[in-house]
């Protein structure tokens, strides 16, 4: 029928997932994102992948490292409380270097919370996750078709650099149905010759390990592993810059918040405020120099979150403090109106912010 | 407000209204839409009505949204207490049974999605068998991705039959691809939607259509429902 379909952000995730060529599929059920373990295990068994709902999230983040051993496209999804449960997983992927795809659809915390949106777990997807030292992609859509993109793109980030990459969205980007055009994703070819794929006698045998019994090489893996991190931030920063050409205040925000701003944004215009928006797509790496060189332009930012103040923190950072940064924030399942946006804009543009 | 295209009364058009519409089917598909909007059209027709949400699937986007306008109707709305609340808890309420023991009144029903979300409705259907006064209308949406065909769409009306202990009635072609959609996509779903009644053998109740389509397809399309109230927050 019709190019375009009517889809759930969780739905757009799943369907790309398997146009990423992700045969894999290890989860456990959490409200706001179950649509995609649903949808997985009706298209799975279809196309000849593996859906399998695990006892527990523990078990399932285990079930993605065995699948992302042997090399093979391989994701799950869970909502906040399910992610904290896979932390420990994430981190030893981290420490074998294994490529997977996890989604978290997040929902009000901390603790068991609720199921209303939220975007809370920032901290939590950019600064770790789990212990150690390692860093996660994290990709951060703002409508349904991204939610398509991205999940394409994180396969591909997380091949290229033998590294997790995580969408990060919220309940209601999850639960949101709008049209979407999935076309077929390109899938590169990187190298995977450390994958345990069986020796047939004929090679070394590789090992899938995040134990490390030698001080002097665990510091060595450990400097390698930021070397590639660096990389990373080199090459694949990405965020979308809206009206900030001529802005004289900068609202950043991501997700379901950045379209929320956009609103705002244009409620402040028609009074004749300047406002923009810097809206990362990437959380880590984070688009420090974009925001950096906004500092030198704008009166001030606004950071409009779902959480007490997260990302907030990295646009300090990223601008030195050198204009002022505030807050404008909803929590607990609760969403921010673009009248209170517009609010902290024209404070910002009176330069009252902080 | 045009809510159906001969501009009559269902009454003055001699169709019969059941004491019971229930909308069920794909989840997605646009059944609590077409749930709120169809119980306003029986209101304004004089008849005395409730809606009834029995959905315990979906936490987000649920009839409980619309409940000030049904108020402003007067227009009951039975739903679990803890609908858009923060808690994941799939209940019912007792008054629920009101829909299927107090036949005073008409009552639309909106069934949860798919097989899994028709399971509460199980527990109502001997009742609703007994007084053998409804209507079980399957809402298909053809741009949702998992009833791209009138032989997908088949299958989750197999599933749900089995799941709610009910048969369907007839069927309501909602196919729409949100704001974007155009007449063009609407009648291009037409074909499918012959096949489901083939397939089916139940009738075509209505095609569906948000405000803005209406008069456009209005001489195009046969039983042209209007869905006036759309909630849309973002």
């Amino acid at each position: 029928m019709a190019e375009k379909v009517l889809m759930k952000g969780n739905e757009a995730i799943a369907e790309a997932a398997i146009l990423a060529g992700c045969r894999h599929y290890f989860g456990y059920p959490i409200t706001p994102q179950t649509e995609i373990a649903a949808y997985m295990a009706k298209k799975m068994p279809k196309i000849g992948g593996c859906f399998l709902q695990a006892e527990s999230e523990v078990a399932a983040i285990n079930m993605v490292y065995g699948v992302a051993g042997t090399g093979k496209r391989v994701m799950t999804s869970s909502s906040s409380p399910g992610i904290s449960l896979k932390a420990e997983g994430l981190s030893y992927m981290a420490g074998s270097d294994l490529p997977c795809l996890v989604v978290n659809i997040q929902r009000g915390g901390p603790g068991l919370g609720g199921i209303q949106p939220s975007q809370a777990d920032y901290f939590q997807a950019t600064k770790g996750c789990g212990h150690g030292d390692y860093r996660m992609i994290v990709l951060a859509p703002s409508s349904v078709q991204e939610m398509a993109s991205l999940t394409i793109k994180g396969f591909d980030l997380a091949d290229k650099y033998r590294m997790t990459s995580m969408i990060l969205a919220d309940g209601t980007l999850g639960q949101m149905m709008e049209p979407v055009s999935l076309e077929e994703a390109v899938i590169n070819d990187y190298d995977k010759s450390w994958a345990v794929t069986g020796t047939e006698m004929k090679r070394k045998k590789n090992l899938i390990n995040s134990l490390s019994l030698v001080p002097e090489e665990l510091e060595k893996l450990n400097f390698e592993r930021y070397e590639k991190y660096k990389l990373v931030e080199e090459n694949e920063v990405m965020y979308e810059e809206y009206m900030m050409d001529d802005a004289e205040v900068c609202v950043c925000a991501f997700g379901i918040t950045a379209r929320i701003a956009k609103n705002a944004i244009a409620m402040a215009r028609a009074q004749g405020i300047k406002a923009g928006l810097i809206r990362p797509i990437t959380l880590w790496p984070f688009p420090e120099k974009v925001l950096e060189e906004a500092a030198d332009k704008v009166k001030g930012f606004v950071c409009v979150e779902m959480s007490m103040g997260q990302m907030i923190e990295d646009v300090k950072l990223a601008t030195k403090c050198k204009k002022p940064v505030s807050l404008c924030n909803r929590v607990g399942g609760m969403i921010p109106s673009p009248e209170q946006v517009l609010e902290k804009i024209i404070d910002a543009d009176k330069g009252g912010n902080e | 407000m045009l809510f159906y295209n001969t501009r009559v009364s269902f009454l003055e058009r001699g169709i019969s209204v059941k004491r019971l519409t229930l909308f069920a089917g794909h989840y997605g598909s646009g059944k609590t839409n077409i749930a709120v909007n169809y119980a306003m059209m029986l209101k304004k027709q004089g008849f005395d009505v409730v809606v009834a949400d029995l959905d315990i699937v979906n936490p987000y986007f649920r009839t409980k949204d619309s409940e000030d306008e049904l108020k402003k109707m007067d227009i009951e709305l039975i739903s679990s207490q803890f609908a858009n609340s923060n808690l994941d808890l799939p209940s019912l309420p007792q008054e629920m049974y009101r829909t299927v023991q107090d036949k005073s009144k008409y009552a639309v029903m909106d069934i949860g999605g798919d097989d899994a979300g028709a399971v509460a409705l199980g527990r109502f259907a001997p009742f609703i068998k007994d007084e053998n006064n409804y209507d079980m209308v399957f809402v298909v949406n053809f741009f949702r991705p998992l009833s791209r065909t009138a032989e997908e769409a088949f299958e989750i009306m197999k599933e749900i039959e089995a799941a709610s202990k009910l048969k369907f009635t007839s069927i309501v072609n909602n196919s729409n691809l949100g704001d974007l959609t155009t007449v063009k996509d609407i009648l291009s779903t037409e074909t499918e939607a012959e096949k489901l009644v083939a397939l089916s053998g139940l009738p075509l109740k209505m095609t569906s259509v948000k405000e803005s389509l209406y008069n456009e397809l209005n001489d195009k399309t046969n039983n042209l429902f209007c869905l006036a109230l759309q909630n849309k927050i973002f």
